[in-house]
């Protein structure tokens, strides 16, 4: 089987399919790789690194093309402008082509690969369940995009991101509000923490506040309940009500930060507007917003796609090609993922389109001549939601033991104490106190033993209880034929044996507890 | 040696057993705890002998020296599996010298300074004799339930809480004709009460199943303590009212633990029966319920995939004696650089802490085993859970099916887990008689036979 991999056409991109690193792991699957030359050159591969790792330049397109099996790329076929053909019209019958295809919004070119009869899996459409996040390429480029964003956030912003006191003066540390927490909005998170700005996150799904938290940024919370969790990991629509209350929140962050960073996307629909012409007008003077989400319409009302726009003193970032500004680091992870995809489909007898996969089946477009998207809906949830959340709280309750007081419990224990004292005589009374005093200093003692040492406890504590030999001891000194004396000498021989066993099996388990 | 070194005596005996439970609280200093308590017991015994009131030494240390004989002979040869066994069984002598010292007291009666103290006195020996009666009997059923020879499953005698009260209330009666009775009377009062004590030990721990032994062996633990503490009372011995209130109180504490662990109260596990209203749940669910069966070789492979394993061993684990071939797995896999380790549930096993004991006796490093709430929120990051031989600690019925009879019981969340294997003989249910929809998840597969056989091959398997 033949692996081919084209220089990428798009204006302005200058990511690769294949990596020297990737080409040498596909080797070793089985597969022989041809590549187009100069397809690397824009992510800093040369042609001589990719023959070093064992692949086979082709020296034109249409060779790279028509020798291969498989057509590995990054972005959906499109017209050629030096060839001055589609793409697709190099394909082949019985071809099969991986790149992003972004099945759901482009039925057309869905039917013109089917009648070119060839196999396409489109990256972006694998599920996205656990097993999948190893070839999951959206996540490896939204990673990229978060950071990218905040460095081109902070290429336009004039002022640093960290806060320092210099002999010059205070500098103020720079605040960054990222609206969405996917994995985007995450790494963007992360990268403005680490350079040293006041982070605050939000999101509509109150589940991510851990991990928002986890990366170092404040979660934004509204007083308001409604789940925003929706299919596959990403948020679903809101009702008005909410988007009320966070348009609200948002503006007041507005008057306080200086860049935004938004990446909402709810799949198959334009972006929903977030940041008003209202919003960027009370944001301060230089300020940043960069809007990840500028190729569906954008979340903010003024970004203009593909560009840097300056509207009431706020630079607003719509670039689309964030990981492509990252070529090197967004090669290397892509073709990362198409290893790990095509590692799995040459599971079992070679490489084969497994329809039974849950994963492959989902990835696969375009199949046996037909159109196979959008697949049938997986049989899990693709991302487990939280456990029975109703439990916890209630287990956290029973978690702090008998520590809340009964009154009645209370009331009744004084009264019987009250009629012991008035009763009993003053010898009994002696030995009961000492009795109380004795049960709390057992309780307290015993309360934190680890589980572990549960049954060493109760060895020991049944050794001590043969402490009873004492009251049998005690008896003993009477005549042999005497009844006290026989059954005082039998008890102290049981109890004998509970003390001798009791220690020396305790002894014995405990010296089996070792680090 | 004078009344007041003994009671120095006495004190700093005491104190060395408040310090020997106190030890026992973890794991570095369990050993010098246990050390305390020996220290602690040989100083109370030897300052009693020594003491002025006794002088019969021959029958003495003959019964201490053949008895302390016995004891260590037991304790050298018992298998760490039999310790449940084991620990009833020496709870049931706690008991039954209860019973004896109560009744010699009777028997070897005193004079008294006033009427009050007489009747106090009375009651003391009533009530140590019947908390003692109970704990030998109770302790000898449930040693027989463990071993096997008296069938596990709770008996449930019609009209069974009526037939408890009437004992109770039969108990008290007696009790109060044999306060201020004459001797010849009262004794019969007291035997015949000892013989009711000794039915209803019987009867509490036979309605009581499998599951919740571990439970029970703890209640015994206190009831043994409290029998101890009434000794003392009827002696006036304030060691032993010390030492039996410790123990008492820290056997309530063992079995309250339990009890939470299976959210269940302490009444209902006491009062028996999770059989009976389990027998017409589980088949609420709608779907296929297929399992998927797996191989020895299947599970090695998986085993060696895997970054993270946790293990999870029950009762089966030691049925089957299959702790050190599970430890050589462990190593085994360790050695490639997978991390493994123990998740154990409160109540998995027969008595509180079993598997931590079967586990130590493999040498298995006590860092790896970790309890349930320390291990359930990386269930969704480990890779693959062997579930050896345990079925209702693992039941996913307890957190998410609100029809479930132990719904709410805190389970160990193996289902969240990338894969999870279950080693089981058969399609049986657990002793709760729960059906358990983990065997029929997608990401379950199922390895029958005997534990230690299933574990034999995978650990060839991973040889290999």
């Amino acid at each position: 089987m033949k692996i081919g991999i084209p220089k990428e056409i798009h204006q302005g991109e200058r990511r690769v399919a294949a990596t020297p690193e990737s080409v040498k792991k596909l080797l070793k699957l089985g597969f022989e790789i041809i590549i187009e030359t100069g397809a690397g050159a824009d992510a800093a591969f040369t042609d001589t690194a990719y023959q070093d790792a064992g692949a086979v330049i082709a020296k034109d397109c249409e060779s790279c093309w028509s020798e291969a099996d498989i057509i590995l790329k990054v972005r959906a076929p499109e017209h050629h402008p030096s060839l001055n053909i589609d793409e697709t019209e190099l394909l082949r019958p019985r071809q099969t082509l991986v790149c992003f295809l972004q099945p759901a919004q482009q039925p057309e070119l869905l039917e013109k690969l089917n009648n070119r009869k060839v196999s396409a899996l489109a990256i972006d459409a694998i599920p996205r369940i656990s097993r999948s996040q190893k070839m999951d390429a959206l996540s490896s480029m939204a990673n990229i995009a978060g950071y990218r964003a905040i460095m081109e956030a902070g290429h336009h912003f004039g002022r640093f991101f960290t806060g320092q006191i210099t002999a010059a003066g205070r500098i103020p540390p720079a605040k960054v509000m990222i609206i969405g927490a996917g994995v985007a909005g995450l790494s963007g998170i992360g990268t403005a923490n680490s350079l040293g700005a006041i982070v605050r996150a939000f999101d509509t799904r109150p589940e991510v506040k851990e991990q928002v938290e986890s990366m170092g940024a404040e979660f934004l919370e509204l007083n308001f309940e409604e789940d925003g969790s929706g299919e596959g990991g990403y948020a679903k629509v809101m009702s008005k009500e909410f988007i009320d209350a966070e348009m609200a929140l948002f503006l007041e962050q507005a008057k306080d930060v200086d860049i935004i960073m938004t990446t909402a996307l709810i799949p198959g629909r334009p972006a929903p507007t977030l940041i008003t012409e209202d919003m960027v007008i009370e944001m301060k003077e230089g300020s940043v917003i960069v809007d990840l989400a500028a190729e569906t319409g954008g979340n903010c009302e003024l970004t203009e796609k593909d560009h840097v726009v300056v509207k009431h003193g706020v630079s607003i970032i719509g670039y689309t090609d964030l990981p492509s500004r990252l070529p090197t680091q967004s090669s290397s992870l892509y073709a990362q993922n198409l290893v790990h995809l095509l590692t799995d489909m040459c599971k079992g007898d070679g490489f084969h389109i497994d329809m039974e996969d849950d994963v492959i089946r989902g990835a696969t477009v375009v199949h046996g001549g037909n159109v196979t998207f959008p697949p049938p809906p997986l049989k899990v949830p693709a991302i487990a939601k939280p456990a029975s959340v109703q439990t916890a709280p209630e287990a956290k309750a029973i978690d702090h033991g008998p520590k809340r007081l009964n009154i009645p419990v209370l009331l009744v224990a004084g009264a019987l104490l009250l009629g012991i004292g008035a009763t009993a005589p003053p010898a009994f009374l002696s030995h009961f106190i000492v009795f109380i005093l004795a049960c709390f200093v057992g309780y307290q003692v015993v309360w934190n033993v680890t589980p572990a040492l549960h049954t060493p406890l109760m060895s020991v504590t049944n050794a001590i209880s043969g402490i009873i030999v004492l009251g049998a001891v005690l008896q003993i000194s009477g005549e042999l034929s005497e009844p006290v004396t026989i059954l005082a000498a039998v008890a102290v021989l049981i109890a004998s044996i509970n003390i001798g066993g009791g220690f020396a099996v305790t002894q014995r388990m405990l010296r089996m507890f070792r680090k | 040696m004078s009344e007041g070194v003994l009671t120095a005596a006495y004190i700093g005996a005491s104190i060395l057993f408040v310090l020997s439970l106190g030890g026992l609280s973890h794991q570095e200093s369990a050993q010098r705890g246990n050390l305390f308590g020996m220290i602690g017991m040989a100083i109370a015994i030897v300052a009693t002998i020594l003491s002025e009131h006794v002088t019969g030494y021959g029958v003495l240390i003959a019964a201490i020296l053949v008895g302390g004989c016995i004891g260590l002979f037991l304790a050298k040869r018992v298998e760490m599996t039999e310790m449940p066994e084991l620990v009833a069984m020496l709870h049931s002598f706690v008991g039954l010298a209860a019973v004896l010292v109560g009744v010699g007291s009777f028997l070897g009666e005193a004079a008294f300074a006033s009427v009050a103290e007489k009747i106090v006195h009375e009651v003391e020996i009533f009530l140590g004799v019947f908390i003692g009666g109970i704990t030998f009997t109770g302790s000898v059923v449930a040693f027989g339930k463990l071993k096997g020879s008296i069938s596990s499953t709770p008996l449930m005698l019609p009209g069974r809480h009526v037939l408890n009260m009437g004992i109770l209330l039969a108990t008290v009666v007696l009790g109060y004709l044999f306060v201020g009775a004459e001797h010849e009377p009262a004794l019969s009062y007291l035997l015949i009460m000892t013989a009711l004590a000794f039915l209803l030990g019987i009867h509490l721990v036979m309605a009581i199943g499998g599951a919740d032994m571990p439970v029970v062996v703890s209640m015994l633990n206190s009831y043994s303590g409290w029998a101890a503490a009434a000794t003392g009372f009827m002696l006036s011995n304030d060691l032993l009212i010390v030492v039996g209130a410790l123990v008492g109180s820290s056997g309530a504490i063992l079995s309250y633990i339990m009890c939470r662990a299976m959210n269940r109260s302490f009444v209902s596990v006491i009062l028996g029966g999770f059989g009976q209203k389990a027998v017409a749940v589980g088949s609420s669910d709608e779907g296929p319920k297929d399992t998927i069966a797996t191989s020895a070789d299947e599970v090695a492979g998986m085993l060696l995939d895997a970054a993270q394993v946790i293990i999870v061993p029950g009762y089966g684990m030691a049925v089957a004696q299959a702790q050190n071939t599970v430890y050589d797995i462990t190593r085994l896999l360790k050695d490639k650089g997978i991390e493994v380790r123990f998740g154990i549930h409160p109540v998995a096993g027969r008595l509180p802490g079993h598997m931590n004991v079967l586990l130590a006796e493999a040498k298995v490093p006590y860092d790896i085993v970790m309890e349930m709430d320390e291990i359930n929120d990386d269930m969704p990051l480990t890779d693959v859970v062997l579930v050896i031989g345990a079925n209702d600690i693992v039941n996913p019925g307890a957190a998410e099916d609100e029809s479930s009879p132990i719904y709410g019981m805190p389970v160990l969340e193996v289902w969240k887990a990338k894969t999870s294997v279950v080693l089981k003989r058969g399609m049986a249910t657990g002793y709760a008689g729960v059906d358990n929809p983990l065997f029929y998840k997608d990401n379950t597969r199922m390895l029958f036979g005997d534990a230690r056989d299933s574990m034999g091959s995978v650990l060839s398997a991973l040889k290999v």
